[in-house]
């Protein structure tokens, strides 16, 4: 077993990658490799962001890099039965489903499977191997090493994650749902990349879940490139529903060329550190990105999601919506960077983040930002903390629903903006289930992946959601 | 014994002399009418009896079915047959007036010992309670209040007084602001909803409303105090007297 642990610093990490450099590059085309060392030089000049990064001052990494944690550079030997531990439990939600273990793509029969209709989903190590000329079009290319010590640790240490390949104009039917298992008895560092190629007119909706099962501390540093080529149409949902003791790292970088559409919705529901950046390029006339995010903390949890909508050709839109719920000693992080460029005329873009306090120690943080450079667009951006409004809880506690109801009816609520942008009607419906629990309290007593909730008689909710 | 008797009642709000010993007895089967000049505590008097708690009440008691109110929270108070009809209702962003009402009714049940309607007779109860105050619209799918009309909202008020049955309904102003029509249909669901069992109060500025509401009781709520009672024809009074006399009757005395 090709494995080492060590406490993830700068210098040992450089080591590390020396050590086992023959197993980390062992799928490479000299493109990859070379890619590699340069993430890796990058990484040993900036190492791990710290908080005198502007972009990083409300977030600290210190306590979930201080353990050891275990990198395995080849998965497990170990004969998993990947659906013993996880089933699918949503009726009438079919997808295509695909997953992660510990960070290692699980297949049964083919690492990458490719449709009659040239789509290919699975494994990114190997694409690597078998797919040289797609990965050296696209891998590397929109997720930037520069500024940012996380991808370039991925970048140089990334062996395995998913690939998924649409070409011109083919609709996958049917949802992508990637799920990203972490079930391990020790602590573990994974690094999962992602690669998502659409091609012209191509259509998909990928589902991507972040899990885990046994309570392990955990680190995951993810980095995902998408490419949506003109008129391309991306649904992309995230979900996190990690325990307390991970810390999720997610960089995503989208490109966007002509009258492409991306849909991108995040919604974190549990988990320890929990940070996503998301780089939208607005590359080509007439795209559009709607970036959508729900965060529901509590205990000593903490969010933070940057975002960051660079409007480079003209008559591009983007929304970008945030709504947070921060419970006992919890903290959350919006920054939102919306960059117009000078030849971006007739660009629209417009920014929300909206959080609920609901204690006194609960925290958040909150940056909305517009730099315009073209002179003809129409921008907005804006930003509230507050409270339940006490003048509303009045009036539905007068009607005797009592306080915890009144309560969840709100929350209920103020999350549902976001959850009704979700365009499948039964994922939309179970993570309405999802967040009453949620908001309930009682989600972490199954620290499940939403979706695959165990239990079968979910706990029924006093108040009837049911949209009759 | 009396449904709400109210002795002595002082109450303060920021330390400012609000009500300032008020004494009032309804009994079931009664509409008693509340008219006053602005600022004279009308609305204190009506949060005070749903169960508000921005204020302080420094002396007297309230008593509801014989037993201490001022104690009981606010969504017991509900539960237990108050109903308070809003001056100004709020609107309530993402919350379907259907789950509003199903949990509303649901916790009034629970209380009572029965048990939850099921979607469909929840859904026939509301059709035949939106009947009674003249609703046509699709309430289900709309949020609580949220883009309503003036006149739109105040029927919500009465829509959801159907829902809940209540024993003792204030109602406070909910005329201002109605064209006639509105008034009438507001007028109507009250007359509907009235038994010998239960009791309204009335508050309302206009004569006009009583026209539709008789009212039993006509009170003169005036610096905190009730300084004059009679039935239905002292409204009149009022309508074509003003205040004024009440001042002056005062003053002389």
């Amino acid at each position: 077993m090709k494995a080492a642990s060590l406490v993830p610093q700068k210098d040992q990490l450089a080591d590390l990658f020396d050590k086992f450099k023959t197993e980390i590059c062992i799928n490479d085309s000299p493109y990859v490799s070379n890619l590699r060392f340069a993430a890796l030089n990058s990484f040993s000049v900036n190492g791990f962001p710290t908080q005198t990064a502007e972009e990083w001052r409300s977030t600290s990494l210190i306590d979930s890099l201080a353990p050891e944690y275990n990198f395995y550079f080849e998965p497990s030997e170990e004969k998993i039965d990947v659906d013993k531990i996880f089933r699918c439990e949503i009726s009438n939600f079919e997808t295509l489903l695909f997953t992660q273990l510990n960070g290692w793509y699980v297949y049964k029969q083919y690492p990458l499977t490719e449709f009659h209709n040239g789509v290919i989903v699975g494994s990114m190590a190997h694409a690597f191997k078998i797919h040289p000329e797609i990965i050296s079009r696209h891998y590397g290319k929109i997720a930037h090493i520069d500024n940012n010590g996380l991808t370039a640790l991925n970048t140089a240490f990334a062996q395995d994650g998913i690939f998924i390949y649409i070409p011109d104009n083919i609709t996958v039917e049917k949802p992508v749902q990637m799920v990203n298992i972490v079930n391990t008895g020790e602590n573990l560092f994974i690094q999962p990349r992602n690669l998502i190629i659409l091609g012209k007119n191509a259509k998909l909706t990928l589902v991507y879940c972040d899990d885990s099962i046994k309570h392990q501390k955990s680190f995951i540093n993810a980095c995902s490139e998408v490419f949506l080529d003109e008129n391309a149409c991306l649904d992309y949902y995230k979900l996190q529903n990690k325990d307390n003791l991970s810390t999720v790292i997610t960089n995503s970088f989208f490109n966007l060329e002509k009258n492409s559409r991306l849909n991108t919705n995040t919604l974190t529901l549990n988990g320890g550190v929990m940070r996503n950046e998301t780089y939208v390029s607005l590359k080509g006339t007439g795209a559009e990105a709607k970036i959508y995010g729900l965060y529901l903390v509590d205990r000593e949890q903490h969010v933070d999601n940057q975002v960051y909508a660079d409007h480079i050709a003209p008559e591009t839109t983007s929304f970008e919506q945030f709504k947070g719920i921060i419970d006992d000693n919890a903290s959350a992080v919006f920054n939102g960077h919306i960059h117009v460029c000078r030849d971006a005329q007739k660009t629209e873009a417009y920014q929300s983040n909206k959080n609920i306090l609901l204690t006194d120690t609960a925290h958040v943080s909150s940056k909305p930002f517009l730099e315009i450079y073209a002179d003809d667009v129409k921008c907005s951006h804006g930003a509230t903390v507050g409270q339940l409004d006490p003048e509303a809880l009045f009036y539905l506690k007068s009607r005797g629903i009592c306080d915890r109801n009144a309560r969840m009816l709100l929350m209920y609520a103020f999350a549902g903006e976001i959850v009704n942008k979700i365009n499948i009607g039964v994922l939309r419906e179970r993570l309405d289930a999802m967040i009453i629990k949620r908001l309930k309290g009682e989600l972490s007593i199954c620290d499940q992946c939403v979706l695959h909730c165990k239990e079968n008689d979910m706990i029924k909710f006093e108040i009837d959601m049911s949209k009759v | 014994m009396p449904l709400l008797e109210i002795k002595n009642l002082k109450v303060s709000i920021n330390n400012k002399k609000i009500i300032k010993g008020l004494d009032l007895c309804v009994n079931e089967g009664e509409i008693h009418a509340i008219m006053g000049p602005n600022g004279t505590g009308k609305s204190t008097l009506a949060s005070v009896i749903a169960g508000r708690d921005y204020f302080e009440v420094n002396e007297g008691e309230v008593l509801y079915k014989g037993k201490d109110l001022l104690s009981v929270p606010v969504e017991t108070r509900s539960r237990e047959g108050i109903f308070l009809g809003f001056q100004y209702p709020v609107e309530i962003p993402g919350v379907s007036m259907t789950n509003f009402m199903k949990t509303a009714v649901d916790e009034h049940r629970k209380y009572k010992g029965l048990p939850s309607l099921t979607a469909v007779e929840f859904l026939k109860l509301m059709d035949e309670k939106k009947k009674m105050v003249e609703i046509q619209s699709n309430l289900t799918n709309r949020s609580v209040n949220e883009g309503f009309s003036g006149g739109e909202k105040k029927r919500n008020e009465i829509f959801q007084m159907a829902m809940l049955e209540p024993t003792l309904a204030i109602l406070d102003e909910t005329d201002s602001g109605l064209d006639i029509d509105a008034l009438k249909i507001v007028a109507n669901g009250v007359n509907k909803l009235k038994r010998p069992d239960n009791a309204f109060i009335v508050i309302t500025h206009y004569q006009r409303l009583l026209d539709y509401i008789i009212p039993d009781f006509v009170h003169v709520l005036f610096e905190g105090r009730i300084v004059k009672s009679g039935g239905k024809e002292l409204a009149l009074e009022l309508e074509s007297k003003g205040y004024d006399w009440i001042k002056e009757e005062l003053e002389n005395k």
